[in-house]
């Protein structure tokens, strides 16, 4: 593909949201935020967040640089516990289980949603060893159930017919779409149910996010995918659902479709036409 | 003019470049200065004979190697008590080495090149290398077995030779004898008596233990009659044969060829044979025990001691340090007490290292040494096991000196670990110690090595404090060897550093030391240098496995 067929890929984006009404399909909730506040020391980041995400959907956060919905998203995986001023009320379920419930394992919760970070992260290791990691970490060491989850693996993130002849080169030598793609095949080698990518695609050229685009496309097969982007484009060619924050708040969720032709708030209007943000 | 040039920033320029061409030059000088003296003391010099008449006195000949001229004005030469004949500019003298401690009581003397009446160089010198009293210089005039003349005159040489080969060979097996076998004897003597006189601290001593005690140790000595027959033999054949040589003031003094260590005649020694002396003299300096108050023979013991404490050293600190880095970097919350820790700590190393010696010898061998043999080893007391300056204690002290760095260096390591590695770890279900173990360490390792590189720049290098917590001047029994349990930390060992210190200015032959001090000083410049090669290796090669952190 090149670089002008993405171009007006990410123009014409009424054409996008045509097949991407989902309101008729049936749903499931996967997870659930009720009352959400999320304190930085004194200063409040989150203002009561009441959301649910379906399974097996894409759910994109988008608005404003600082809106919160990056925190948001780490509040999912329980990432903010590695800030030391965070402080959190409220509750979020997945799957019904009340995450910040006391009886939690924080590493259990981390295998069930997998994270992929803005900037592609893979450890200084083979690239084998950084799709392997989750499982060594299980105690997983057979090196037949090894070999066989991280082909699928990469394979579920498009990458075995590039990767297979290099399995054992430096994860470090890829490039930086090669190294996003591995590191959502980490994600996914330890078979999550939620996958929260954040900002996934900034830190990429065109033709790696479209990569990265497709990759969503086939994984919400499998998985509920909670995507944060500061892109209207990519939420919109990407998502079934769409959350717009602003100021720490929730001021609207929809389906993409709904949202983006017809919001329901003023402030979600001005801001998809681009009057601030 | 000169205003422009100084705005130009050319003498900053020129400035900056002086200073590194004199750290340059400085380097370079000490270097040179330790290989030129200290390589050149193993290569066999000239021996000169000389006829040498002061004034007013009786003729005579002096024998041995030039070591050093000096040349002094007439005017200081008078004004120290010289007399000076008028058209004398300067007074020029010779440091003789002529040998011969057991004759003439020194070593060296300096003679005045205006009273030298004539000067050769015989090609039937020889030098006698020997195990007591230093080298003798003169002539061989006949080899004697018994008692009884076997060889004279050109034939004397031959003779001596093969006779010297001879000894040496048995020297070789009493030695092994001594050191191998009665020291694997008397080790398991010691043993056995720590062994029953525990079991009699206990109470517990009956018969069948006694029988049994009693029985390895007449096998023990048994075996220890057998070696000491053995001994007896090589003994007397050792003290069969002897050479009589001419001095140079012409007596004749007969030398026990068990007392001889190399014989050779230097002025009739080709380029070859020189190349060949000077290489068995460098290995022999590398590779046996000191002789003669530590003047003579090699220093292997001192080579051994220094690399073993600055293992032990490592093997203490590494992880010490890196937990505790650790700590202060990934668990302690970050705020006042962490501060200040972190001042102290820099702190510490700033402490001149004589306190950590003073503080290794009342804490660690006095209070913690002194606790353990109480509770450990009651029954070799009253003589110390572990309440002693030895190897442990050395290594701990240098331990506890070198920490700062190594704490210092991996924190900085754990800091430049970005966090989204950390979180990519995390994310993935690991929890903070498999984060740890798995990512943040194996990434910090360059690091740790820096700080173990400093380390043990630091610690091979150290002399004041080793004197008061383990290090002797003479220890021969390396503190590794075949007996159980093989590294012996309780033994006291030698060290380069103060090896220096002790050939250098408290033997009682300094003169004749002095190239052994530049020998040993540049031996553990190499030392110490090859250590830290070591290390540099290790790290580059962690660093260009982990070399994420560049990028």
């Amino acid at each position: 593909m090149t670089a002008q067929q993405v171009k007006s890929h990410s123009i014409d984006m009424s054409s996008v949201l045509r097949d991407k009404d989902v309101s008729q399909q049936p749903t499931e909730t996967c997870i659930k935020v009720e009352n959400l506040n999320l304190f930085y020391g004194e200063k409040q980041a989150l203002h009561g967040i009441n959301m649910e995400m379906q399974k097996k959907k894409v759910t994109a956060y988008i608005g404003p640089s600082g809106c919160g919905k990056s925190t948001l998203l780490r509040c999912i995986n329980r990432m903010n516990d590695l800030v030391d001023s965070a402080r959190i009320e409220g509750k979020i379920l997945v799957d019904g289980d009340n995450i910040y419930d006391k009886s939690v394992n924080v590493a259990a919760l981390r295998r069930r949603v997998g994270m992929v970070f803005q900037k592609p992260n893979p450890f200084p290791k083979s690239i084998f060893e950084n799709v392997a990691y989750g499982l060594r970490i299980q105690g997983i060491n057979d090196k037949r159930v090894l070999e066989e989850t991280v082909e699928n693996a990469l394979r579920g993130a498009a990458l075995w017919d590039e990767m297979k002849d290099r399995l054992n080169d430096n994860a470090l030598g890829m490039s930086g779409g090669q190294q996003q793609r591995l590191v959502i095949a980490r994600a996914i080698a330890i078979e999550p149910e939620v996958l929260l990518l954040d900002e996934p695609a900034s830190a990429l050229d065109p033709i790696s996010t479209l990569k990265i685009e497709e990759l969503i496309n086939e994984l919400k097969e499998k998985y509920t995918i909670v995507i944060v982007t500061h892109n209207m484009q990519q939420a919109a060619r990407v998502s079934d659902y769409t959350a717009f924050m602003y100021m720490g708040e929730l001021i609207e969720i929809g389906t993409t479709s709904e949202l983006f032709t017809n919001p329901s708030k003023k402030q979600t209007e001005d801001y998809i036409t681009g009057r601030y943000g | 003019m000169i205003r422009l040039w100084f705005k130009s920033g050319t003498p900053w320029i020129w400035l900056n470049a002086a200073a590194v061409s004199l750290s340059l030059i400085m380097v370079v000088g000490v270097l040179g200065l330790v290989i030129g003296r200290g390589v050149g003391h193993f290569w066999p010099h000239q021996v000169n004979q000389f006829s040498y008449q002061e004034p007013d006195k009786q003729p005579q000949i002096i024998i041995g190697e030039k070591v050093e001229t000096s040349i002094t004005p007439a005017a200081m030469a008078k004004s120290t008590g010289y007399v000076m004949a008028d058209n004398e500019d300067t007074l020029v003298q010779y440091l003789i080495k002529t040998g011969n401690r057991d004759v003439t009581g020194t070593d060296f003397r300096w003679i005045q090149e205006r009273n030298i009446k004539a000067h050769s160089e015989p090609s039937d010198l020889i030098v006698i290398e020997r195990r007591e009293w230093g080298n003798f210089y003169g002539q061989l005039l006949e080899v004697k077995e018994n008692g009884v003349t076997i060889a004279t005159g050109e034939q004397a040489w031959q003779v001596l030779q093969s006779k010297i080969a001879d000894t040496l060979t048995i020297f070789k097996e009493i030695a092994h004898i001594e050191k191998k076998e009665v020291g694997t004897i008397n080790y398991g003597l010691e043993r056995l008596r720590l062994k029953q006189r525990k079991l009699e601290l206990k109470n517990t001593l009956d018969d069948v233990a006694k029988q049994e005690i009693d029985a390895e140790k007449a096998a023990f000595e048994a075996e220890y009659k057998q070696y000491q027959v053995q001994l007896t033999g090589l003994y007397q054949k050792l003290r069969t044969n002897s050479l009589v040589a001419k001095t140079e003031s012409g007596s004749e003094l007969v030398i026990p060829l068990s007392k001889v260590v190399r014989v050779f005649q230097p002025n009739t020694m080709s380029l070859l044979d020189k190349v060949l002396h000077y290489g068995n003299k460098v290995i022999e300096f590398l590779t046996d025990d000191p002789r003669e108050a530590n003047t003579e023979g090699g220093i292997f013991p001192a080579i051994f001691g220094t690399v073993m404490m600055v293992l032990m050293m490592s093997v203490i600190v590494t992880p010490f340090g890196v937990i505790a880095a650790v700590y202060l970097r990934e668990y302690a919350k970050q705020g006042f007490i962490t501060r200040l820790i972190r001042i102290a700590v820099n702190n510490l190393a700033g402490v001149p290292s004589v306190v950590y010696g003073v503080f290794g010898l009342g804490f660690f061998v006095y209070i913690l040494g002194g606790n353990i043999d109480q509770l450990f080893f009651p029954e070799s007391a009253p003589a110390p096991v572990f309440g002693t300056p030895g190897l442990l204690w050395a290594s701990i002290t240098l331990a506890l000196l070198t920490l700062p760095v190594v704490i210092v260096s991996t924190e900085e390591g754990l800091a430049r670990i970005p966090s989204s590695i950390r979180e990519g770890s995390l994310a993935l279900g690991a929890t903070k110690l498999e984060t740890l173990w798995l990512t943040v360490l194996p990434m910090a390792s360059p690091a740790m090595m820096t700080g173990l590189i400093l380390a043990v720049a630091r610690a091979a290098g150290e002399v004041a404090p080793l004197m008061l917590v383990g290090v002797v001047k003479l220890a021969p029994t390396l503190p590794l060897d075949g007996n159980f349990p093989f590294l012996h930390l309780d033994r006291k060992f030698m060290h380069l550093g103060f090896h220096i210190y002790d050939v250098g200015f408290q033997s009682p032959n300094v003169e004749a030391a002095r190239p052994l001090v530049y020998a040993t000083a540049l031996l553990l410049v190499l030392v110490i240098i090859g250590l830290n090669l070591a290390a540099i290796v290790i790290r580059n090669n962690l660093r260009e496995k982990y070399r994420a952190l560049e990028g």
